[in-house]
């Protein structure tokens, strides 16, 4: 953690106390901005194919927005006492960034990026292909960002991936579809009569918890 | 102000596996007992229906009955060059808070160490002579035996309700069972569990190979069981939510679904939530511990005085409590003196990833401990001396842990994102498996637990600081271990195939497993252990610190079994001796 990124963080913590909150959309945490920029990311993380919708049709902003008004969003449950010193990967993550200062800075650092890089045009403006490209420079860490690009395009993926398979009373995976992708039947809870019946495709449909 | 409590007769730190058995002996024999559990409340019907539990975010992903790092944590390096940072999140293991412990969620591979495990130092002197091991290795004898623990053993499993295959019966070989287990009294209690293809095609190949394959003794039952106490637990429902979870069907054995129900009748046992000891109180070395302080959620402290204190706190919390209280001399690495904090040791995984192309394996149905083992590269039955190494490894195929959030397995060469990863994830998801080396782990000079000079938890105390890197000789062993894996992985002709080598330095952040060992240590010599054969402590002989902490180094197998065995083997001396006339045992 260096001590530009310390001073920024701060800077972001109190602008999260303002964090927009629009009931109509039933936003916890994003604008709708944001919320739009998190539909477009992830509908191309995980887009929609023959195979079915992509991840950002089926929730994936949504269930990050609750994730980030929550326990998770601000580290709640994480050591998070101070010093924040750089260390070795062995040694895990230290940062004083919570997943919600991140999303924050890390959303509108993006946008900043194409609009300069494209002409005034935001990410949610660029065509699928240009957004791949932004994807990838992202995660090449080609993206300056506080916190760091490729962190932040890590972070953006994994709870991307997350929120396609969990439960979808969290918010994704709306109709099932991440599980219905791989063929997880969710909550089914009881193979008994299946667990021998080897090579065989099991034909119940997913079933959910809500 | 402390609040000074009425006395007790034995005060546990810590209801997980180890406080739920000494509790239900302490309290058997007529004693007084109070457990004091630093987490919530937890039982089967509450917190685990089957309408709940099948949440692979909130337990698997966030962790929920797992220990906050808000609420503890340790900081870690792996050398002591290095500074310590906290484990801000928690990864390379999960340890549990709240009744039951770890014993809530974890996998339920029940296993006893083979008796070579107990003379390892003395038995490798002998057969491999003293320069073969490395000069900083700290390994050493028990000073238990296999004999010694097995009736408590098998009372576990009793308890427990074992699903197994019984492979060595009083020194008769039994079909199907492991060929190079001890000598069991009983077969296992109930029969093994119905086994999903994945591991049948393990054993298949394996046996191929020339190998011994059987089936993982498991604390996930095949059947309806009623153990010796009347009570009754359920059938294993293959359901896939297992390790980070609590089981709905009381079909995975844990102190709620085998000890708690027949504890909470009884008038002289209580237990305490959300109270966590702070010290244990004493008078110095050579007297007894008089109770120990800890604090509630109101934040008022507590003195409750003990005639004995049970420590069963984990082993990291185990070694932090003795530290925080002064009791035994703390390790230190540089005069390799003191022995509080040392011989710290852990386990050496490694796995390999395979692909199918035609053959469905359907790997949601799955349990805990599921699978079938190879134990052909294990203990010291096969000559160690020019492969130069010491210790080994159970290989195995367990349906287990394969919902999607954090199992989503692709070939070789898939990006992770965009069209391409979809399309793998889709084809692959149904198709793949894991095979897995489960390695011993030696201790060494290098590897040891104090307290960290900077670092503190919410109530000021120094975390633990835990120093440990992969001694040289685990990291030999765990390449063989892999080879020979991934052999057999090649026999089974997968479409592709991943090596997921353990390699140095130890990392924090992949979870590996939560088999944390040492730093309390069971042994014969004082000067070299923290407590004697029956984790009684030499200082203090009214303290007992029990659980893994006792290990001197770690055998491949997880460890439960064995912390069980040495539990239920101090209890019984503590009841039948140590009663009758208080002072040291050994
Ligand atoms: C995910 C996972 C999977 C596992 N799978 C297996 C397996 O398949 N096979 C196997 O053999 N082992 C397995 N284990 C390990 C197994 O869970 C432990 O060996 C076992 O639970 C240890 O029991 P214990 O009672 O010694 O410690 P714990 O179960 O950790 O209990 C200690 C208790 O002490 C409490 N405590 C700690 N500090 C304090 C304090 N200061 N004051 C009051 N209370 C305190 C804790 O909250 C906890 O409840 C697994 C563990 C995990 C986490």
């Amino acid at each position: 953690m260096r001590r530009r990124d310390l001073l920024a963080s701060s800077a972001v913590i109190a602008l999260i106390g303002c964090a927009a909150q629009t009931p109509e959309s039933g936003l916890q945490f994003f604008t709708p901005e944001e919320a739009a920029r998190v539909t477009a990311i992830a509908n191309r993380l995980i887009p929609a194919d023959e195979l079915g919708p992509g991840a950002g049709e089926v929730g994936a902003a949504r269930f990050i927005d609750r994730a980030l008004a929550g326990a998770y969003g601000t580290s709640r449950d994480l050591y998070m006492r101070p010093p924040f010193l750089p260390g070795v990967p062995s040694q895990g993550a230290q940062s004083p960034l919570t997943p919600a200062v991140r999303y924050r800075v890390g959303l509108a650092a993006l946008d900043a990026h194409c609009r300069a890089a494209f002409a005034g045009r935001g990410f949610v403006d660029l065509s699928g292909q240009e957004q791949d490209r932004v994807l990838a420079d992202l995660e090449q860490g080609r993206i300056a960002i506080t916190g760091g690009g490729r962190a932040f395009f890590d972070l953006v993926l994994r709870d991307t991936v997350a929120g396609f398979f969990a439960d979808p009373q969290y918010g994704g995976n709306q109709g099932m579809a991440g599980w219905r992708l791989i063929g997880f039947p969710g909550a089914r809870y009881d193979y008994r009569d299946v667990v021998a019946r080897h090579g065989e495709p099991y034909h119940l449909p997913p079933v959910a918890l809500a | 102000m402390t609040i000074r409590l009425k006395p007790v007769d034995a005060v546990i730190i810590g209801f997980g596996w180890s406080g739920a058995l000494l509790a239900e002996a302490l309290s058997g024999a007529g004693l007084t007992v109070l457990a004091l559990e630093r987490g919530p409340f937890r039982d089967t019907a509450q917190d685990f229906p089957p309408s709940r539990v099948a949440d692979e975010l909130r337990y698997a992903v966030r962790h929920d009955l797992v220990v906050k790092p808000a609420e503890n944590t340790i900081t870690f390096r792996n050398k002591t060059s290095q500074t310590a940072l906290p484990v801000r999140a928690l990864g390379s293991f999960l340890p549990g808070s709240g009744v039951g412990g770890g014993g809530v969620h974890w996998n339920g591979q029940t296993w006893r160490f083979r008796p070579s495990d107990f003379t390892l130092k003395s038995r490798a002197l002998a057969r491999y002579g003293k320069n073969f091991l490395a000069p900083d290795l700290t390994i050493q004898d028990w000073g238990v035996s296999y004999d010694e623990l097995e009736p408590f053993y098998d009372r576990f499993e009793y308890l427990c309700g074992i699903s197994g295959q019984a492979g060595n019966l009083r020194g008769a070989r039994l079909p199907g069972g492991n060929p190079f287990e001890g000598a069991r009294a009983r077969p296992y209690p109930t029969p093994p569990m119905a086994m999903p293809y994945a591991p049948t095609l393990f054993a298949d190949a394996a046996r191929g190979v020339g190998y011994h394959p059987f089936p993982q003794p498991s604390a996930n039952l095949s059947q309806a069981y009623t153990n010796p106490f009347g009570v009754v637990l359920g059938a294993c429902s293959y359901c896939g939510f297992c390790e980070r979870f609590g089981c709905g069907n009381y079909a995975k054995a844990s102190p709620q679904t085998t000890i708690l129900p027949i504890l909470r009748e009884r008038a002289q046992f209580s237990l305490r939530t959300q109270c966590t000891v702070l010290t244990i109180a004493h008078d110095g070395k050579g007297s007894k511990a008089r109770g120990v302080t800890y604090t509630d959620d109101s934040g008022e402290v507590f003195f409750q005085p003990a005639d004995l204190v049970i420590l069963s706190a984990y082993t990291f919390e185990n070694i932090r409590l003795l530290l925080l209280s002064g009791i035994g001399a703390p390790y230190d690495p540089a005069s390799g003196k003191g022995v509080v904090g040392r011989n710290y040791s852990y386990q050496t995984t490694s796995s390999v990833a395979l692909g199918f192309a035609d053959k469905l394996l359907n790997p949601f149905i799955g349990a805990g401990a599921l699978g079938m083992v190879i134990d052909d590269w294990n203990g010291d039955h096969y000559d160690h001396g020019p492969l130069g190494f010491l210790g080994g490894a159970y290989l195995a195929a367990l349906a287990t842990n394969s919902r999607p959030i954090l199992n989503h397995p692709t070939p070789p060469g898939t990006p992770r994102w965009g069209a391409a990863w979809k399309r793998a994830v889709a084809k692959s998801y149904l198709r793949s498996m894991r095979i897995l080396a489960s390695g011993s782990s030696l201790s060494h000079r290098g590897a040891y637990c104090d307290l960290d000079p900077t670092y503190r938890d919410r109530f000021r105390r120094p975390l633990l600081r835990l120093t440990f890197d992969f001694h040289p000789n685990d990291l030999k062993m765990s390449a063989f271990a892999t080879d020979r894996l991934a052999e057999i992985g090649r026999a089974m002709r997968p479409e592709w195939l991943v090596v997921d080598k353990r390699e140095a330095p130890y990392s924090i952040v992949p979870y590996q497993s939560t088999h944390n060992v040492g730093g309390a240590i069971i042994g014969a010599d004082p000067t070299t252990s923290v407590v004697n054969p029956y984790l009684q402590s030499w200082d203090l002989d009214n303290l007992f610190v029990v659980g893994a902490s006792a290990f001197p180094q770690n055998a491949s197998y997880n460890p439960t079994g064995t912390v069980a065995a040495l539990a239920l083997r101090a209890a019984e001396a503590i009841t039948t001796r140590y009663l009758r006339a208080p002072g040291p045992l050994a």
